[in-house]
């Protein structure tokens, strides 16, 4: 389904609720779109279930791009097909330093859980995530889906300053924190990787599968990482 | 911005007033990695502080928010200053906004404070030459990226070095600042979650005045009125554009504008078009609005004929008037 969503954009919904299957689909489409080289696009802005194709208004009207990317929708892989691609997607492996003084919610969490701190790291290192959208902050990815049983509610007041690298969870989201910004979300532990910078631009796309892995203190010093 | 030991042509700021940041037409294809678009809020004025000096429709301009802004030419320059009226002086004698403007080296270009809008534009010939962040000079101060901030005290502003001002300075023909004398209207183009709106709520929005809040910034204006009765719960956060007018559970609109965050999960009844964000960014706090229902072919034809105008008009001798090609 596309529809216009303003003066520049065309919105392409691929279902109404969050599901593992649809990031691969929209990558796929966007290659797709990519593939074609249009010179009226401007930009291609995935998220959980949609797809926000982004043009230049003065060269194509709204009916010609509509026109243009109908046809790819009908060539939408089947959900096997797009399982198979999902294997293939790209597997991005982000280290992460647990621990109280980099994860100040890590021992609430576990509190509230019925659980030992250990557990909730290796529920949050057993699964591996999909990239569902990049937004918030620039190179902010949202992740999922976590482990019910660590799921947790944002904090009631959200922090004024969350640091660079910061690991965090959102009910059933998980993400790191690029740069130091305001946030609200349970604060596990820390990231040395570089996930935005001005030359390279995000390191995470929609579409990516991400998987956690825990490393000690001197890892994570060693990898560049901050106390 | 400052190059030493090199010949220096542009302004120097002397007093930036509340806030001023270098605009363009904003970035392009950056909006998947999280970045915001950028941009001018109001593209008629911005538009016509560059056509005054025959610039590049992307020539970057200083966005001066309440005006209060000072600043020295370097070098021999010619200037424009468009947008919200305030009292302009060259070395304290008056001069006239919507005008192509001569300025020697040395001297001291003062813009008061805005009246009755919010945003002035200050152009250059040729453009501000300053630093670019992903193939633009707009500047996103929320993003914090290192040196993409608003001007400070000091900055320089390179531009182009320029000869002796050229025929008769041009005055702009009163179209170019009307729209902003008139009640502000809205046009807006149904979509997104237009459909799990309400009837007596999408009625609301088109039948009733809203005021500009004071919690008014260039990632959107907030706008208070009466409420939405029963406004649709979150969605799942999906792409949106700078014009979207997203909705939040105590039923008081939010238009976004052009540093807004790329994806959100509020629920949006349509979209503002590009030309009329312009002319609610001008809005003061207090000040009341109104929308009014159109189509995306409507907007884009009235967006197409304000490009080709600018492109495909020139200057009359006297520069009193434009004429198509």
């Amino acid at each position: 389904m596309i529809e216009a969503a303003g003066e520049d954009a065309l919105l392409i919904r691929f279902g109404d609720a969050i599901d593992s299957a649809l990031p691969a689909q929209i990558a796929d489409l966007c290659q797709r779109i990519e593939a074609l080289e249009l010179p009226w696009l401007v930009d291609l802005v995935p998220s959980y279930t949609t797809l926000l194709v982004i043009y230049d208004p003065i060269t194509i009207n709204v009916l010609d791009a509509k026109a243009r990317l109908h046809p790819l929708l009908s060539e939408t892989p089947s959900a096997d097909q797009t399982k198979a691609e999902a294997a293939d997607s790209r597997l991005i492996e982000l280290p992460v330093y647990y621990s109280e003084e980099t994860g100040p919610d890590l021992a609430w969490i576990a509190e509230q859980k019925g659980l030992s701190v250990q557990q909730v790291i290796d529920r949050h290192t057993a699964d591996t995530y999909q990239v569902y959208a990049i937004g918030f902050a620039p190179g902010f990815g949202f992740m999922g889906q976590v482990d019910p049983t660590i799921a947790c509610p944002r904090k009631d007041t959200p922090r004024t300053k969350v640091p660079a690298g910061s690991v965090g969870i959102a009910n059933q989201q998980t993400a790191v924190y690029p740069k130091p910004s305001p946030g609200g979300w349970q604060l596990i532990g820390r990231c040395p990787t570089v996930l935005f910078d001005e030359e390279n631009l995000s390191l995470l796309k929609a579409g990516d599968r991400v998987r956690f892995v825990s490393i000690s203190r001197e890892e994570y010093l060693a990898q560049g990482g901050q106390l | 911005m400052k190059g030493p030991g090199a010949i220096r042509h542009g302004l120097r700021v002397i007093n930036p007033g509340i806030k001023a940041t270098i605009q363009d037409l904003g970035r392009k294809g950056i909006r998947h990695h999280g970045l915001a678009r950028g941009g001018v809020l109001d593209l008629r004025s911005a538009a016509w502080a560059n056509k005054l000096l025959d610039n590049d429709r992307n020539a970057a301009c200083v966005e001066i928010v309440l005006g209060g802004f000072r600043a020295e030419a370097l070098s021999a320059c010619e200037v424009s200053i468009t947008g919200a009226r305030a009292d302009v002086t060259v070395n304290g004698k008056p001069v006239e906004m919507w005008q192509s403007l001569f300025l020697a080296p040395g001297d001291e270009l003062a813009i008061g404070h805005a009246r009755h809008h919010r945003l002035i534009y200050l152009a250059i010939r040729g453009g501000f030459e300053t630093k670019e962040w992903f193939g633009s000079r707009s500047v996103v101060e929320r993003e914090g990226l290192e040196g993409c901030g608003p001007l400070q005290p000091e900055d320089e502003l390179p531009a182009d070095s320029f000869d002796a001002p050229q025929g008769a300075p041009r005055i702009a023909p009163p179209q170019a600042w009307q729209w902003l004398e008139c009640p502000p209207v809205l046009g807006l183009i149904p979509g997104y979650q237009f459909n799990q709106f309400q009837p007596a709520d999408l009625r609301r929005l088109v039948t009733t005045e809203y005021a500009v809040s004071d919690e008014s910034d260039r990632m959107g204006y907030r706008l208070a009125g009466t409420p939405m009765a029963d406004p649709p719960p979150g969605i799942v956060s999906e792409g949106i554009v700078p014009g979207a007018i997203q909705v939040p559970g105590d039923g008081q609109p939010i238009a976004l504008l052009a540093d807004c965050q790329t994806i959100g999960g509020y629920p949006k009844p349509g979209v503002i078009t590009s030309l009329d964000c312009g002319l609610l960014a001008q809005q003061l706090p207090g000040a009341r609005v109104r929308f009014e229902w159109t189509d995306v072919l409507s907007a884009q034809n009235q967006r197409r004929l304000f490009e080709r105008h600018y492109h495909q008009t020139v200057w009359s001798e006297d520069g009193r008037s434009l004429h198509w090609r």
